[in-house]
């Protein structure tokens, strides 16, 4: 096992270091120019323009400039950002616990629904139940979340007034962060209207962003159970006279859901990408919203230093991940 | 027993929020975060509303709603009559505000009118450079000009200060009462600089305007209360709140469903949805702004005026208006400036649309194909430079002119713009930063502003001149003859095509009073009150 965890760290290393050069290269290639951004419509006269660039450090070589953000990184000082001239990691870890919090009750949604849906569709193989189930995860796997979340926007709290419009909780509310999960901090003061209001403004981003996990889970649930349920195993389960919900729940179930808990690991990554529009839509103070504006302010320090703790964390589910994939099945471990 | 504990903590809790609800909270639902609370540092509108226009005043301040200058902290001022020498006489007992970060002991003094302006140019000064923030650019003080202009400001004592001038610059009064220029405490840079917290002055504002900073949750909520000192008098509204929103469907619906009482810059699409609401106010107002198409008036056959009104008189600018802006609406620009500034030229007209008159010339003329320039970018005086390009490239066609059009993302495409070789009409506009004409024309069409602001490197000696003059005289009235004869020679040469003036607009809830647009683009919250 030390050795298959040895072996998963080590090829964790190119990876990383292909991710500070996509994320170092991803920023400069975008058109556009850190200091010409500063300037606004004024404009900047050409001086001026080699003075900032000095200031800053762009009139430095690429690869020096490359070195010098993987010498602080290594050293864990991701810079200042550009724009609010704030540390970068001090905003990250102010943000993070939001996208966290938000990641986290949307994949509750997904796993919810997604994997009793994708039992029972297996279950009812060709019913109208699993086209209609396999029909609506595809029409969740391609909506556009921008328009997905505008129009939940518009008709639950626009027109039946059911859900908070945006916000991660009421405007009465108002409590230092201890853990910066408000469901966690409102509970934490003892203040019962403020976690009913956290999770009523959690209610609706959780639905947008779990909408894409919730129908690939729902997919890979109904076709591992398909797999499973054509077992040998299986066959003589039922033919030992076992009740079908045994058999399902206790037999079929615990095997089919190893696929599934590697695709829920790699929807953690999807989750960091669809929290970047979730967010914007909802007002969500989440690094999703942090990594947009960023860009638009082509602010380098925040968006590779951003990009770059992403990529870690993700980095980093992933390798759980893997871990309890061996854990729970050592065929992958001898392999 | 334990039913007994979750009675009386909900008395409590309701109790807690009885408290808060009796308290006039006004919710403004922001676009957008503020980079820091120092607007000497920063340069978005968004990141002003935020600190100068609630936390901070400043010496002279703009009319609420419109563009002329008025008293603030200085409640009146001589102006040498060489021109060089101003002389501000403060209001006596300003307080600056109490908060719990920050007592202060003394009243606002001339002292701390010369610290925050001090700090954004002496490079001796410690909030200067990166012992206060790292990288500090000081963009409005230097795009002003105020380090060309200021010479040295002075205290002549406790509620005197004294500016003096390189050389006479009539719009200076109006550069001070903008953003950049608000008063900081030096009393509060000092207990900052001893206990070792300088970036503190960034995220904490201690100022003397209308409201005082009480929290900020990142991205998301901004908190102020009603400053209890304030020098113009308490507010009526007791606390401020900016829910940072930045989706412009998510802001209207916000306003819609009560989450907020006032919110900027909906959507065009939205504001039939929003006129047929009966609880809120649609608010507008023309904008202080343009929206223009640069031809370089260095490379021939664009360098011949009779080519550029020709190519002009081509354009239906109506129907453009018309898609462009949608129910938005905005008003076709006459003048370089809007109708709300003043100088403002009613007499002067931009080419009338006329195809065929159009096509003699630009045949006879042999201009046969152009470079049309259009962004991606969404600006306030040109929702679609795209659409606007694919427009003007079908009436150029009616008139036998093949136009390219050449297409760059924002930045690069003001810097390739700029360049004095650039060839062709370059689709550009401007949002004034002080109402004061000299904004528009020495910004946008001075001569030393050719490779910075001037796209159509368009180098007039009448208008130069013109311009110039009106920058060093003092009078109104005279400056304002010189800038009706400057909007003449404009015209005559026509070194751009004028395309209009956006409208800016706001949604208020009913119950809301008092709030005012401005011109400026500013939201300002002094003055506003709110009905249960």
């Amino acid at each position: 096992m030390l050795r298959y965890l040895l072996n998963k760290i080590v090829l964790v290393l190119p990876t990383l270091i292909g991710i500070t050069i996509c994320a170092f290269a991803f920023v400069r290639l975008l058109p556009g120019d850190p200091i010409l951004a500063m300037a606004g419509e004024h404009g900047v006269s050409p001086e001026r323009y080699a003075e900032l660039k000095e200031q800053f450090g762009y009139n430095l070589p690429i690869w020096q400039q490359y070195a010098h953000y993987v010498r602080d990184a290594a050293t864990g000082n991701f810079g200042v950002s550009i724009s609010s001239k704030r540390p970068v990691i001090e905003d990250f870890m102010t943000l993070f616990p939001a996208t966290i919090e938000l990641s986290t009750f949307a994949m509750i949604f997904a796993m919810v629904l997604g994997i009793p849906a994708g039992i029972f569709a297996a279950v009812k193989r060709g019913s109208w139940f699993d086209q209609g189930l396999m029909g609506t995860a595809l029409v969740g796997y391609s909506m556009p979340i921008f328009w997905w979340g505008l129009l939940l926007i518009i008709f639950f709290s626009g027109y039946l007034g059911w859900t908070p419009v945006s916000g991660r909780i009421g405007l009465q509310f108002f409590f230092k962060p201890v853990t910066g999960f408000m469901t966690i901090d409102s509970l934490l003061y003892g203040k019962w209207d403020a976690f009913r209001s956290a999770l009523s403004h959690l209610v609706l981003p959780a639905i947008v962003l779990g909408t894409i996990p919730l129908a690939v889970i729902a997919r890979q649930t109904r076709s591992a159970m398909l797999e499973v349920l054509s077992e040998d195993y299986v066959r003589t389960a039922r033919a030992k006279g076992l009740s079908s919900a045994r058999v399902i729940g206790v037999h079929a179930l615990r095997n089919a859901l190893i696929p599934v808990v590697t695709t829920i690991g790699l929807q953690v990554g999807v989750l960091m990408a669809g929290a970047i529009l979730t967010e914007t839509i909802f007002a969500w103070p989440g690094i999703g919203k942090w990594m947009v504006d960023s860009i638009f302010k082509r602010d380098y320090v925040v968006v590779q230093s951003g990009l770059l703790l992403i990529a870690l964390i993700v980095m980093a589910v992933n390798l759980i991940v893997d871990v309890l994939y061996a854990v729970i099945n050592p065929r992958i471990r001898a392999s | 027993m334990k039913k007994k504990l979750t009675f009386a903590a909900a008395l409590l809790a309701a109790s807690v929020l009885g408290g808060v609800a009796n308290a006039k909270t006004l919710v403004y639902c922001s676009e957008a975060s503020p980079a820091n609370f120092d607007p000497g540092t920063t340069t978005g509108g968004n990141d002003f509303d935020a600190s100068s226009r609630t936390v901070y005043s400043r010496l002279v301040e703009f009319k609420h709603g419109g563009t002329e200058v008025e008293p603030g902290l200085a409640d009146k001022w001589e102006v040498s009559d060489d021109g060089l020498v101003y002389t501000f006489h403060l209001h006596p007992g300003v307080k600056f505000q109490a908060t719990d970060y920050f007592k202060p002991t003394r009243d606002l003094n001339a002292d701390d009118v010369v610290f925050s302006f001090d700090r954004q140019f002496n490079k001796a000064n410690p909030w200067n450079g990166d012992k206060y923030l790292p990288n500090l650019t000081w963009d409005y003080y230097t795009g002003m000009d105020m380090p060309k202009y200021v010479a040295k400001w002075e205290k002549v004592d406790d509620l005197t200060v004294k500016l003096t001038l390189t050389e006479p610059n009539a719009p200076m009064l109006a550069n001070l009462g903008m953003d950049f220029a608000s008063i900081v405490s030096k009393e509060y840079a000092e207990q900052l600089e001893k206990s070792g917290k300088m970036a503190d002055f960034s995220t904490k504002p201690i100022g003397t305007g209308p409201f005082q900073f009480v929290d900020y949750q990142l991205d998301s909520v901004i908190r102020y209360a009603a400053h209890p000192d304030y020098f113009k008098g308490k507010e009526k509204i007791d606390d401020l709140v900016f829910a940072i929103t930045p989706d412009a469907t998510a802001r209207i619906q916000k306003v819609l469903a009560g989450e907020c009482d006032i919110a900027p810059y909906p959507n065009p699409a939205d504001i039939g949805t929003i006129k047929a609401n009966q609880d809120v106010t649609l608010m507008d107002q023309a904008g202080l702004n343009i929206g223009y198409m640069s031809y370089n008036t260095t490379i021939p056959p664009l360098d011949k005026p009779e080519v550029r009104h020709a190519l002009n008189q081509a354009i239906d600018r109506e129907a453009l208006i018309k898609s462009l802006f949608q129910d938005a609406g905005a008003t076709p620009a006459e003048n370089l400036i809007p109708p709300t500034m003043w100088s403002w030229d009613k007499d002067v007209k931009a080419d009338a649309y006329d195809p065929d008159a159009a096509k003699k010339v630009l045949a006879a003329a042999g201009l046969t194909e152009i470079q049309l320039w259009a962004s991606d970018r969404v600006r306030p005086y040109n929702p679609n430079f795209q659409r606007a390009a694919e427009l003007i490239q079908a009436d150029w066609a009616k008139v036998g002119v093949k136009a390219e059009i050449v297409n760059y993302e924002w930045t690069k495409y003001r810097s390739e713009g700029k360049k004095k070789d650039r060839p062709g009409a370059f689709q550009i506009g401007w949002t004034g930063d002080n109402g004061d004409p000299d904004n528009f024309f020495a910004t946008l069409f001075a001569c030393s502003a050719i490779g910075v602001s001037n796209y159509s490197s368009w180098c007039d000696k009448d208008f130069e001149d013109l311009i110039q003059k009106a920058k060093k005289t003092s009078d109104q009235a005279e400056r304002t003859k010189l800038y009706e004869q400057a909007q003449v020679v404009f015209q005559k040469q026509a070194p751009a095509f004028l395309l209009a003036h956006s409208q800016v607009y706001a949604v208020v809830r009913k119950n809301v009073s008092g709030f005012m647009m401005d011109p400026l683009g500013i939201h300002r919250f002094d003055g506003v009150d709110k009905a249960e």
